[in-house]
């Protein structure tokens, strides 16, 4: 299994034609991706790599299956890509842009989740099952197939741990990016409750930083459930409170979503937290052997 | 992005938001003319800097003679205000705002911010307002009341109605506080902030209500539709070298330490810095170059490192995903010949290309120490630090 996309789900790439759409596309198509459709508004009609362009996501709906979207749209226009894909009725939103306005998103939450639509990001390296299907400009090549899941908010941080797994043979059933940004879609907890009922999920890693409380939400619901053993590291233990680190997200205000509560506030509810961000494969590994 | 006091309080004159009678100046000349324009006594100067706690610094002070106003004037203006929030750097006071003291019977708290988890504007508001207000939030948590806005409706009157009434507002009130917090929505809306607060918003001895003090921060990522907005922005507020860095896309903070470090993606780079620490030293700064870093970034970004004078160490920590490291590694040499770098470089490079970014750093001919993984990196810039120690 997996979560979210595998081998049978079929892409569509919003911004097909852009250059990080164009550059994406082939990556994705390289690694297996079945990527069905693209959209660019003026493009409709040509053909990109072999695959067909459309104007409208309506349009390439109406023509097409589509499964999931793959969103490279400028930041002031990303919003609009998000709900135009929603409206589509498309399940599964990936929306990779970094830079969108905050406001922008407030609408955008509400109007994709009326929908029953899955909005994953924005500001995001995207979604792989390994070997099956990859959304996103993650590097293909650093992963494996196997039992690890993994959700991370940062971006090359989760390159860095798949590839300490990867390393050592540990592979990855999906990794996850929720992305960086103030408001997103899916977030810890929803793909804790994916993965728990996942079979090929085995472990989860919970790779979290400073800011929000996201990481607390999620230890609030492990409380209770605990079905698979996680492990967690929170970056930003050594960061200089009330400033930005990059992520719009990564702020800490009002003694609220510092590393230290963020890591007691994980521990005790029952997740190993690893303070070394080199040795996390480790931890991984003992968890699996206490398991055994 | 931040603004000033005065710059916070012009925006909400032009929603239809009283603020006190005052006058913006940056020399003395221009504080006897404002003495002269104003009521001549029982006038507060306030020194305009981007950090809270300005009057505990000594920025902020009640003037009643003309010699009084002149003396203060000459000690606030050109100096550096060090405050809780400022750090040691502390912030040059160019612009004060002198403004005629009001008095007041009550102080308000009034303020809007996005609620990250719910996915929404919550509108903030306390009628115990003033400098305590978040020691009021933590231990009388029901004299703050939080009403969180459906994005879909906006500010609808109930919303106000039920957070002046849980308050504990007198009912006299209702409507000019309703008129306030409209126009500080429509501010949050209109021009994209990621915080807007009133505090305090005084209710005068003649029952009128005042925008006393004010902080309005902005949506960075929505300035490009915000011109006006941009050109608020003083950079003389901000760490010169951040700036610098701003200006390439980088995303560079200045910290206390002497390891100098340059990462791809914010979230590796302060799990290097945790790492940095762990063997027991100190990074001297955050440096995020990006996903999508070029050969000319890496370069400025390495300038920026060797320019702070902490800098002992250089640990560069890249995996390049959408960063190819034969760029990284084409930016690093170029760095190090033009700009003549002595100091040792660790350099732990990994992903896309990365047999050809090995190659170019080796064939370089120059002094880099290279790793294998972020662990080996992290122990080797100790081991150099350790060296420097006994050798110097």
């Amino acid at each position: 299994m997996s979560i979210l996309i595998d081998k049978t789900t079929k892409v569509l790439v919003q911004g097909i034609t852009g250059n990080e759409g164009a550059f994406h596309t082939r990556q994705m198509k390289e690694y297996g991706t079945n990527i069905v459709a693209g959209v660019t508004p003026g493009k409709g009609g040509s053909v990109f790599e072999g695959i067909p362009v459309f104007n409208t996501v309506s349009e390439a709906k109406r023509r097409m299956e589509i499964d999931a979207t793959a969103i490279f749209v400028p930041p002031p226009f990303a919003a609009d890509a998000i709900l135009e894909a929603a409206e589509s009725n498309i399940k599964i939103i990936v929306c990779l842009t970094e830079g969108i306005p905050t406001l922008d998103m407030l609408g955008v939450f509400h109007y994709v989740k009326s929908k029953g639509s899955i909005l994953i990001g924005p500001n995001t390296p995207g979604i792989i099952s390994p070997n099956k299907c990859k959304i996103g400009v993650m590097a293909g090549y650093i992963h494996r197939e196997g039992p690890i899941g993994i959700i991370s908010r940062s971006g090359t941080l989760t390159y860095e741990v798949v590839y300490q797994l990867s390393n050592r043979g540990i592979g990855q059933s999906t990794c996850i990016g929720i992305g960086g940004d103030p408001i997103v879609g899916l977030k810890y907890v929803d793909l804790l409750k994916m993965f728990e009922e996942d079979e090929q999920t085995e472990l989860i890693i919970m790779i979290g930083e400073i800011g929000g409380t996201a990481e607390e939400e999620a230890a609030q619901y492990y409380k209770i459930s605990r079905k698979k053993p996680v492990v967690a590291f929170i970056a930003g233990v050594t960061a200089p409170p009330n400033r930005r680190m990059g992520h719009a997200g990564a702020i800490i205000s009002g003694g609220k979503g510092d590393a230290a509560t963020k890591i007691k506030t994980l521990e005790e509810a029952g997740i190993t937290v690893v303070k070394n961000p080199a040795e996390i494969w480790q931890a991984v590994m003992d968890a699996r052997q206490k398991r055994l | 992005m931040k603004i000033h006091e005065y710059q916070a309080k012009d925006l909400l004159k032009t929603y239809g938001i009283p603020i006190p009678k005052g006058i913006t100046i940056k020399n003395k000349e221009d504080a006897i003319k404002a003495w002269e324009s104003l009521n001549k006594a029982n006038l507060v100067v306030k020194a305009q800097i981007h950090s809270g706690g300005r009057g505990k610094a000594g920025g902020i002070r009640i003037v009643n003679t003309r010699k009084e106003l002149e003396e203060y004037v000459s000690h606030l203006l050109g100096s550096t205000l060090f405050t809780e929030q400022t750090g040691d750097e502390g912030k040059p006071v160019e612009y004060l705002l002198i403004e005629e003291a009001v008095e007041f019977k009550k102080e308000l708290y009034l303020g809007f911010t996005v609620d990250r988890s719910r996915a929404c504007i919550s509108m903030i508001l306390s009628s115990e307002g003033g400098i305590e207000i978040e020691k009021v939030a933590a231990s009388t948590p029901e004299k703050v009341v939080v009403e969180n806005i459906e994005p879909l409706l906006g500010l609808k009157d109930f919303y106000i109605t039920r957070a002046l009434v849980s308050a504990g507002i007198d009912a006299k009130y209702f409507r000019k506080i309703a008129l306030v917090a409209k126009g500080l929505y429509r501010l949050f809306i209109e021009k994209d902030c990621s915080l807007a607060e009133i505090n305090p918003l005084v209710i005068t001895a003649n029952d009128e209500l005042l925008a006393v003090d004010a902080k309005i921060n902005f949506d960075d990522n929505a300035l490009f539709r915000h011109p006006g907005i941009l050109s608020l922005r003083d950079y003389k507020q901000e760490n010169p070298l951040e700036t610098e860095a701003a200006k390439y896309n980088l995303n560079y903070i200045k910290l206390k330490g002497n390891v100098g470090c340059m990462v791809n993606g914010a979230g590796l780079a302060m799990a290097t810095m945790d790492l940095i620490k762990l063997v027991g030293a100190e990074p001297a700064n955050f440096l995020d170059v990006g996903g999508g870093a070029t050969s000319n970034m890496v370069k400025e970004g390495l300038k920026i490192l060797v320019s702070d004078k902490d800098v002992k160490v250089i640990f560069i920590n890249i995996f390049g995903g959408i960063l190819r490291c034969d760029t990284l590694a084409n930016g690093v040499v170029e760095a190090a010949r033009e700009l003549h770098i002595e100091l040792p470089i660790v350099i732990r490079l990994e992903g896309t290309n990365v047999e050809e970014g090995k190659r170019i750093l080796k064939e370089a001919g120059l002094k880099f120490i290279t790793a294998l993984d972020m662990g080996e990196a992290a122990v080797k810039v100790a081991e150099l630090l350790g060296k420097k120690e006994i050798n110097g």
